[in-house]
């Protein structure tokens, strides 16, 4: 069995409660760190613990930690982003709606770390459930001494605020969330400057994922080198992933750094193989933004070496071959799957979530929906599908925040990998309209009906 | 529709308000935006600019804010608003099958209100509950419905006619 840090008492009864994680060993990490350990101690465990963002940048967490500025006499802030929208990831609403107090728990001691006396977590406006559930976690804890004021008379002050999102994707852009949170759109502000100098309010801000913060508190309790013989080179500890799609066994698994993706589709232990006896077609590995890989590249790297579920592994051969880690979204596509319908259905996300800052996102979006549309109901020629190339070119690396990127690459390496598929969309426009079983303008807002 | 918050509507502004640094009130606009319309259903204009007046801040920063994010409905709905994930991975399970099957069964295109007011459903953008699709939820609370199918919707729209009419 693979170890697991996160998810250890998912299966007990209660473990929702302060009580029941408390018996289990909870809050031991906010003891240490606060009575044994100064600041800088937990940040140097962190960075000992290799442990990189799991919101999907792979940021290493310590040295985002030790970037923030300290001025004198300006508060710093620790905001978390629970804002979970990448299409394929649920991990984080998984975590705060089973276990809501590591949540607390990693919040306390990061807090500590970063010297934040009031912290916030952002949580998508639509998690109201969770938003209900991590607010009740944060009043238990409280009213047993682990937030407030002088907690475990250590001097150190802490209150957490609940912030509810207002259904907007690039709010979990971490400048657009700081945006929102003071009110405002959620547009993203250029960088620099960075949150860790100029972030909440203009005061240093760390940023970090609902996972990345619950991961330290093992680290804190079973120290950062602990945590780092986990896994394979810099990809350490354990990663939740989010498993949807056509799998027989779809959900919320807690891997060990490393695991064999194959293993991870195939296994009993994880989701144990595709549904209704199909073939895998491909494989989404890190959530929508990140390329789209066939099953042969998906299960083995272009050197034919085994693909592991690392950040260094998934992004074997970059996005020629390869893919990224991003933030755990694994969705499989079975064999009847159409690869022109989803590229469509991703790009028409993004459009709808650009914020329309930027010229090559707003309008390349819709650019790129439009002609992806044209392709998918058999009205467009072969050659749009070079325009489609030229569109999603001109759009990655061209604009303030990742969104845009984010936008392109799908397109890109579905172009690149099932090219035949759009060509046989367009030469065949009415076989290819079987494929999307006459619904799919239920999902296309494009088609007037 | 003109609005007049209740003294306990005022209170929970009031504890939201705590929450952030003097002088950051604005910083409640969303929570409070929430709380409004879980009152009301939607935000009308009066609702908004009372808002405004409550966060000493101009009408207009709360427009703004209105109409950018896709949870607040700036025109009444049905009572029950089933918002179906139509994002890609939910629609590898069946998502539009959903969305027909609602269509036709409510009678009314995604945006409209049935005739009694009860019900209207649209779809929505991946609500992180991929693993347990097809998926709808309704607000306020955003009570969640999983795995989908058509008896399943069939049964939900029943409990929900039901419940309506007890009260
Ligand atoms: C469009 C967009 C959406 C994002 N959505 C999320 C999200 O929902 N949750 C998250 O933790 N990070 C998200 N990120 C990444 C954040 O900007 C940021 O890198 C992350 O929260 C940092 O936390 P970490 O270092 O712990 O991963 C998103 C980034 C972009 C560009
Ligand atoms: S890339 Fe898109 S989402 Fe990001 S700032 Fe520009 S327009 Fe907005
Ligand atoms: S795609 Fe439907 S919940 Fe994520």
């Amino acid at each position: 069995m693979a170890r697991k840090l996160l998810l250890t008492h998912i299966d007990v009864p209660g473990i929702q409660s302060f009580e029941v994680y408390r018996q289990k060993g909870g809050y031991r990490a906010v003891e240490k760190a606060l009575k044994t350990m100064s600041p800088d101690d937990v940040v140097e465990e962190v960075k000992k613990s290799g442990l990189r963002g799991r919101g999907g940048a792979g940021f290493p967490t310590g040295m985002k930690w030790s970037f923030l500025a300290k001025p004198e006499g300006v508060p710093r802030y620790l905001v978390c982003n629970g804002d979970e929208s990448e299409p394929g990831t649920f991990k984080d609403r998984f975590l705060m709606t089973h276990i809501p107090h590591a949540l607390v728990e990693g919040m306390i001691v990061s807090s500590y770390a970063l010297g934040a006396n009031t912290s916030y977590i952002y949580i998508r406006g639509e998690m109201m459930p969770q938003i209900r559930i991590v607010e009740k976690a944060i009043a238990e804890a409280k009213a047993a001494g682990f937030l407030g004021k002088n907690i475990l008379g250590s001097g150190y002050d802490l209150e957490i605020h609940v912030q509810p999102g207002g259904g907007a994707y690039i709010c979990g852009e971490e400048t657009a969330l700081l945006e929102s949170l003071e009110g405002k759109r959620g547009n993203p502000r250029i960088k620099p400057p960075f949150p860790a100098v100029s972030g909440l309010y203009g005061c240093p801000t760390v940023v970090n994922n609902v996972e990345s913060i619950a991961a330290t508190v093992p680290i804190v309790n079973d120290g950062g080198e602990e945590y780092a013989k986990i896994g394979i080179e810099r990809s350490t500890g354990t990663k939740l992933i989010s498993a949807s799609g056509n799998l027989v066994r779809p959900g919320v698994y807690e891997i060990e750094m490393g695991l064999p993706m194959e293993e991870f589709i195939y296994s009993d232990e994880y989701c144990g193989g595709i549904a209704n006896g199909k073939r895998l077609k491909a494989v989404v590995a890190g959530g929508s933004s990140v390329p789209i890989l066939p099953t042969n590249l998906a299960l083995k790297t272009a050197k034919g070496e085994s693909r592991l579920m690392t950040y260094e592994s998934l992004a074997d051969g970059g996005f020629v071959t390869g893919t990224a880690m991003g933030s755990g979204g694994f969705v499989a596509f079975d064999e009847d799957q159409c690869i022109v319908r989803n590229t469509l259905n991703f790009t028409r996300f993004y459009h709808h979530e650009s914020c329309g800052q930027c010229s090559p996102c707003r309008e390349g979006t819709g650019w790129m929906e439009k002609v992806l549309h044209k392709i998918e109901y058999g009205q467009a020629s072969l050659s749009d599908v070079d325009l489609l190339w030229d569109i999603q070119q001109k759009i990655d690396g061209h604009t303030i925040c990742p969104l845009g990127d984010a936008s392109a690459w799908p397109v890109a390496s579905a172009i690149r990998h099932f090219r035949d598929e759009f060509e046989w969309h367009i030469l065949h426009p009415e076989e290819a309209q079987t494929r999307n079983f006459g619904l799919a303008h239920y999902a296309d807002p494009l088609v007037t009906t | 529709m003109i609005v007049e918050f209740s003294d306990e509507l005022l209170a929970k502004f009031a504890e939201v308000v705590a929450r952030y640094p003097q002088g950051r009130q604005k910083s409640a606009l969303l929570p409070v935006l929430h709380l409004v319309q879980a009152e009301y259903g939607w935000l009308s204009v009066d609702a908004m600019d009372k808002v405004a007046a409550y966060l000493d801040i101009r009408p207009i920063e709360v427009y703004e804010v209105a109409t950018f994010y896709t949870m607040f409905f700036l025109q009444p709905q049905g009572k029950y608003m089933l918002e179906v994930c139509r994002t890609g991975p939910c629609c590898l399970v069946g998502a539009e099958r959903i969305m027909k099957h609602i269509e036709q069964r409510l009678g009314v295109k995604e945006g409209e209100v049935t005739a009694d007011g009860l019900f209207s459903w649209r779809g929505v953008e991946c609500v992180a509950a991929c693993g347990f699709g097809p998926v709808l939820q309704i607000g306020p609370e955003y009570t969640f419905y999983e795995n989908l199918t058509e008896e399943s919707v069939d049964n939900l729209i029943n409990e929900l006619k039901q419940k309506s009419q007890q009260g």
